[in-house]
């Protein structure tokens, strides 16, 4: 990095050094409060009561018995509750209306929000909750998902459905060698350690909801919208959060809490439990994948065929677009993807780290590397073979890919080059061995924000920016970048996030947050400093600098732009029980400029680690004849623990994105992306057999034999 | 308001962190909710409220407790330890400040109740207690070194779903006086933020 210089003084620059997270002793001491810490007077604790039935009406509720329980302030249901507005546009589209609770009779799946038990306590409002009695019409419900549902439609998300060039038919008849594989992915759940909590109040004519969200802008208009509120008399505050990835966006919770406080007149926090979460926090769809790859006898690709298909709810279109990938990772003559959605009675799913990319993945990367087994290639060098000049299906040339690059680089470190191809050769005692590797990418954008920038009078910055630090280590990236447009040092930087109030910006989701607010601040802060190079002095009030990227990101030309990686992965398994153990990985990224290679690393290996427990763990399983779940909860939806996760080990390539004022492209995503394949790429390279069915059970792995 | 005592309710005397509180609570009421929403101690954290995540671990008499599967009541006259009260005024506990040091979290969440399992962890295995992962659990054997698969077992009992186990088990290592492989602190920059 160069090295700044203001006035006389020197200073280092702070993009590109390890430092610890700004909040960090807040959160080794217990100090930092989350949404359902913060205290206030009068305070009524609410407990959503979630349907039991699959499907049909509610009946009747019993509410009176619950009423006159000690301490229950009141119960808000179908036919008491004030009307809400869905038909509206958010910043994600048109919302989910399994958040705009209690509005009518219908019961789409098990675990839709039927009631709010208001109480003096939780311990209160949770009995009541428990024992209210609600009574149900119930119809027969369908939540069968499989690849050969007749319903199944195509459906946009938020790329097209479907993409295809080139007679497909033909290619794959005159291909050399033919992949034609299915495979599957389950129900996974975001899970993030923090409960969804929120707690909403009406503070002299303003509703304040104190809320554990991705983005307070993003909250505070859903809320606005579907209340039909003056936007400027919302405010949604989320200091620290959780955990999020993906799920904490407008849910039951908030909207709850923000009617029955305003029909209570007193501040009302609900808070989900774990179980709850399971159906109302949303979650990954499962889903069938079909990927068929035609090649030439030297591995180049003549035919590339994914289509995938996943659920969504009765009441809401979400699609999980597999199919996505292939469209930036590798071209052929002909190329056909298309993404397919079937309606079931269960709740609407929701984005999951790396929605699409993830699950797609693990198909198209587990092809590939079936294809490399037929074909004789290394797969690494079978990727070599296939790298496109420009996008294979938008032909736009890519702003920078170094996929290459992260293989060559991470099959060095691993020690690719000394690998037998040849599987089920290697053991360690009871242990075969292999190793596995796979492509990864996830695409690179930003989301207009604003800022505002402070040179304070004592010489010090702030800056006000509506990030949400969810645990991407946002906060202090924002420090150091704020600090380098300065040129001071982030000792003298202070961030304000997480307060709808602090104006409009993007959320904290697409990889896209950082990258988004950062933009912001660098704009705000390069004004402020040439205007403190007038020497002018500060005035008491300071001097503020406001922006706005909306033109500036409108301006950016059309490319394709992605982050790339490379995955490796070492696992043992144990022929005689099943069990599969990753014993090493190793990740090599191409993901822009790392603006704190401390929490970057961290965030990189915490998206492998979602890798393993996506190969090996996770998996959401539905009763046909309930339609809820087996084992919501963290005992019967196993992730990845402790003892399951070796040293991974991450790093990157130089990646600088020229076209950002930071060089940065995003990195909370990709770090999954790749990963459940590369395990299960060391599998078959352990065992000889193929697992296209995630997650890899111990009994799969005992079944399955030796046959692929 | 504490209501007067009952046939539901009764008078405790909780000591926290080396201080006494007298507080009347619901017979149904965790120490987790006690400590949470009585107390204003939130630094223990509620994950799922049913014994599986561990985000709610505090010291109990010295040994590491789910605090939500620990009825308020029966909590008197235990020493009770939470994350408010490992660090010595201003300076952090070791394991604190390898915490913060290695990057040993992310969300911060799971992160008090990985930090009062780690102090029990280092005593545990301090005083000879084998794990899963102990080679030789015969009494005679020597105590097991502390390596990363002992951390790893030993701390299984507590989630992290941002996936920061990598540095939790370094920032174990480390506190516990061990540098594992890899543990990447060459210069990382510690100094605040502006106040």
């Amino acid at each position: 990095m160069t090295t700044a210089t203001t006035g006389t003084r020197a200073v280092k620059a702070s993009v590109g050094t390890a430092h610890t997270r700004v909040e960090g002793r807040d959160k080794v001491t217990g100090t930092a409060r989350y949404a359902g810490e913060i205290p206030f007077a009068e305070l009524a604790h609410g407990w959503l009561v979630l349907s039991t039935a699959a499907r049909g009406r509610i009946r009747s509720i019993e509410t009176a018995p619950v009423l006159a329980m000690p301490g229950v302030l009141t119960v808000l249901h179908n036919e008491n509750a004030p009307p809400l507005d869905t038909d509206y546009m958010g910043m994600l589209g048109k919302p989910d209306p399994t958040a705009a609770v209690f509005q009518h009779d219908r019961v789409p799946h098990v675990g839709w929000p039927v009631a709010l038990v208001v109480a003096e306590t939780s311990e209160q409002a949770r009995e009541a909750a428990e024992v209210l009695a609600v009574h149900y019409e119930q119809e027969p419900h369908d939540i069968a998902f499989s690849a050969d549902r007749p319903d199944a439609y195509t459906l946009d998300g938020f790329s097209p459905a479907v993409t295809e060039k080139g007679d497909l038919e033909a290619e794959l008849g005159a291909s050399a060698t033919v992949v034609d594989a299915e495979y599957t992915t389950p129900e996974e759940h975001h899970n993030p350690m923090e409960p969804h909590a929120a707690t909403a109040l009406w503070d002299g004519g303003r509703l304040e909801v104190v809320d554990s969200n991705q983005g307070t802008t993003w909250v505070a208009g859903e809320i606005a919208n579907m209340f039909s509120l003056d936007p400027g008399s919302v405010r949604v505050r989320s200091e620290h959060v959780g955990g999020g990835f993906g799920s904490k966006g407008l849910r039951a919770h908030q909207v709850a809490a923000v009617m029955a406080a305003t029909v209570l007149q007193r501040p009302v926090r609900v808070v989900m439990t774990r179980r709850q979460m399971f159906s109302l926090a949303g979650y990954r769809s499962p889903t069938t994948q079909r990927v068929r790859l035609g090649a030439d006898a030297d591995g180049r690709l003549r035919a590339l065929d994914h289509s995938s298909l996943s659920a969504t709810s009765t009441v809401h279109e979400f699609i999980e677009s597999s199919a996505g990938p292939a469209r930036t990772m590798y071209d052929a003559d002909a190329h056909h993807t298309a993404n397919r959605v079937v309606r079931l009675d269960v709740p609407t799913p929701t984005f999951m780290r790396a929605p699409g990319e993830a699950p797609g993945s693990f198909a198209l990367e587990s092809a590939f590397d079936e294809l490399a087994e037929k074909v004789g290639i290394d797969p690494i060098e079978l990727r070599v073979r296939n790298e496109p000049e420009r996008g294979p299906v938008s032909g736009l040339p890519f702003s920078s890919r170094n996929l290459i690059a992260c293989f060559r680089e991470g099959a060095r470190r691993f020690g690719w080059a000394d690998r037998d191809p040849r599987p089920g050769v290697r053991r360690d005692g009871r242990w075969l061995l292999g190793t596995g590797t796979a492509a990864a990418s996830f695409g690179a954008g930003a989301g207009p924000s604003t800022a505002a920038v402070t040179a304070e009078a004592d010489g010090t910055f702030t800056v006000r920016v509506n990030a949400a630090d969810i645990g991407t280590g946002a906060r202090t990236a924002l420090t150091l970048v704020a600090a380098d447009a300065l040129e001071t040092t982030p000792d003298q930087v202070r961030v304000r996030i997480g307060d709808s109030d602090l104006g409009p910006a993007m959320l904290a989701g697409g990889s896209m947050g950082t990258r988004s607010w950062a933009w912001a601040v660098t704009l705000a802060a390069d004004e402020l400093r040439e205007r403190l190079a007038l020497n002018t002095g500060v005035p008491p009030e300071g001097i503020t600098v406001r922006s706005d990227t909306t033109a500036a990101i409108g301006a950016l030309s059309q490319k394709e732009r992605h982050s790339f990686g490379a995955q490796f992965a070492e696992v043992a398994v144990d022929p005689a029980t099943g069990e599969v153990r990753v014993r090493r990985m190793l990740g090599m990224f191409a993901a822009g400029r790392i603006v704190n290679p401390l929490t970057a690393r961290n965030q990189f290996v915490g998206g492998m680690t979602w890798g393993i427990s996506m190969a090996l763990h996770e998996e959401a399983v539905r009763d046909r004849a309930t339609g809820g779940h087996y084992g919501a909860d963290l005992a019967g939806y196993h992730v990845a623990a402790h003892a399951d996760v070796p040293y991974i080990e991450a790093d990157w390539v130089d990646d600088v994105d020229p076209e950002d004022p930071v060089g940065i492209k995003g990195i909370g995503e990709i770090g999954i992306v790749g990963a459940a394949a590369a395990v299960a790429n060391a599998v078959w390279h352990a065992t000889g057999v193929r697992h296209r069915n995630l997650p890899i059970r111990p009994d799969r792995v005992l079944t399955a034999g030796g046959h692929a | 308001m504490a209501p007067a005592p009952s046939s539901t309710n009764s008078a405790v005397t909780l000591n926290i962190n080396g201080e006494k509180h007298t507080l009347t609570v619901d017979h149904r009421t965790t120490l987790l909710d006690a400590l949470r929403e009585r107390l204003d101690l939130t630094g223990t954290k509620k994950g799922c409220d049913q014994g599986q995540c561990g985000a709610c671990t505090v010291l109990l008499d010295g040994r590491r407790a789910v605090s939500c599967l620990q009825l308020a009541v029966a909590a008197e006259g235990r020493e009770i330890t939470t994350i408010e009260g490992v660090a010595q005024g201003e300076k952090l506990h070791p394991v604190q400040q390898a915490f913060l040091d290695l990057d040993g979290y992310q969300c911060g969440y799971c992160t008090p109740g990985q930090i009062c399992s780690a102090i029990a962890v280092i005593e545990e295995h301090a005083a000879g207690w084998p794990s899963a992962a102990t080679d030789d659990v015969r009494p005679a054997a020597a105590p097991p070194p502390l390596t990363p698969e002992e951390i790893r077992e030993r701390m299984s009992g507590n989630l992290c779903r941002c996936g920061a186990y990598v540095s939790i088990v370094q920032a174990v290592a480390r506190a516990a006086g061990i540098e594992t492989e890899a543990a990447q602190t060459e210069g990382v920059e510690t100094e605040g933020a502006a106040a």
